[in-house]
């Protein structure tokens, strides 16, 4: 069943929509005036480790983190 | 997409009752209330110590009804990721901004589903005015005038710093012009749109 829809040009360039709407909103929040934009930015932090297996064991894991490693 | 399901469905519960015409049946709007009777006597035939199987519509909620008069107000529930914003909130009309253009939406709207673009939702209440950038999201408008707007970012127009936003319009313009790869232009493109949609909200 194809359907010829015209796609946006996002997803045309091979974005997923929600690729599209967290850039979107990581731009409004650089945007915002003071204390709001520090609240915005502290709010969406990430903090996680990601670590692959191989033969039952963990391998060394990848840190992806906004706060400085102390 | 969804034309098999029906399909599908009828097939599996039609297998134990060949004679039992079976209705096609889509997306019902109504859940039926009564179990099929013919089925369940062949079923009990069959396999007398086994419960009949369940349908996926037997454990669907029913739809709140339409009431048949239209309502005087609008119910929003406006949700952001980290806080909900408006909830059960009564109001007159909101302004939303779709990606065909700003939607108004009055109690009695026909159900729709709208995908918004970064651009100014309003909420009207008597003579109230609420104006809210949103970044991104959708609006889905349901048949008894309730409305749930979701988006990421939704900031009141005075949070947002004109002088960044101009800056942020000229880089993005910049990096526009000078982007190679199909993702580098969208990305550009994505930031050239949302800019741009912060100073008319700005301006206007």
């Amino acid at each position: 069943m194809a359907s010829t829809a015209a796609v946006p040009f996002w997803r045309a360039a091979g974005m997923t929509y929600i690729t599209y709407s967290n850039i979107c909103a990581n731009l409004v929040r650089n945007c915002l005036k003071e204390p709001f934009k520090a609240e915005s930015i502290s709010r969406e932090k990430v903090h996680f480790s990601l670590s692959k297996w191989a033969d039952g064991k963990p391998q060394k894991p990848v840190l992806r983190s906004d706060a400085p490693q102390v | 997409m969804f034309r098999q399901a029906s399909r599908l469905l009828s097939r599996s519960v039609s297998a134990a009752a060949s004679s039992r015409s079976t209705t096609n049946r889509a997306f019902s709007t109504e859940v039926p209330s009564t179990i099929d009777s013919t089925f369940v006597e062949s079923w009990k035939k069959v396999a007398p110590n086994m419960d009949p199987p369940q349908t996926p519509s037997s454990f669907m909620k029913p739809r709140p009804s339409t009431a048949s008069s239209i309502p005087t107000k609008l119910t929003v529930n406006f949700v952001l990721p980290y806080a909900s914003e408006l909830s059960g909130k009564e109001v007159d009309m909101v302004i939303i901004p779709a990606t065909t253009g700003q939607m108004g939406v009055l109690p009695g709207h026909v159900p729709t589903i709208a995908e918004l673009k970064p651009g100014i939702m309003s909420v009207h209440e008597g003579t109230d005015i609420k104006k809210y950038f949103v970044s991104s999201g959708f609006a889905f408008l349901h048949a008894n005038s309730v409305a749930d707007i979701i988006a990421v970012e939704a900031v009141p127009l005075e949070n947002i710093d004109a002088s960044q936003v101009q800056k942020g319009l000229a880089e993005f313009t910049q990096k526009l012009a000078s982007a190679t790869t199909d993702l580098e232009k969208a990305e550009a493109q994505i930031g050239v749109e949302v800019h741009s949609a912060m100073n008319a909200a700005l301006s206007g």
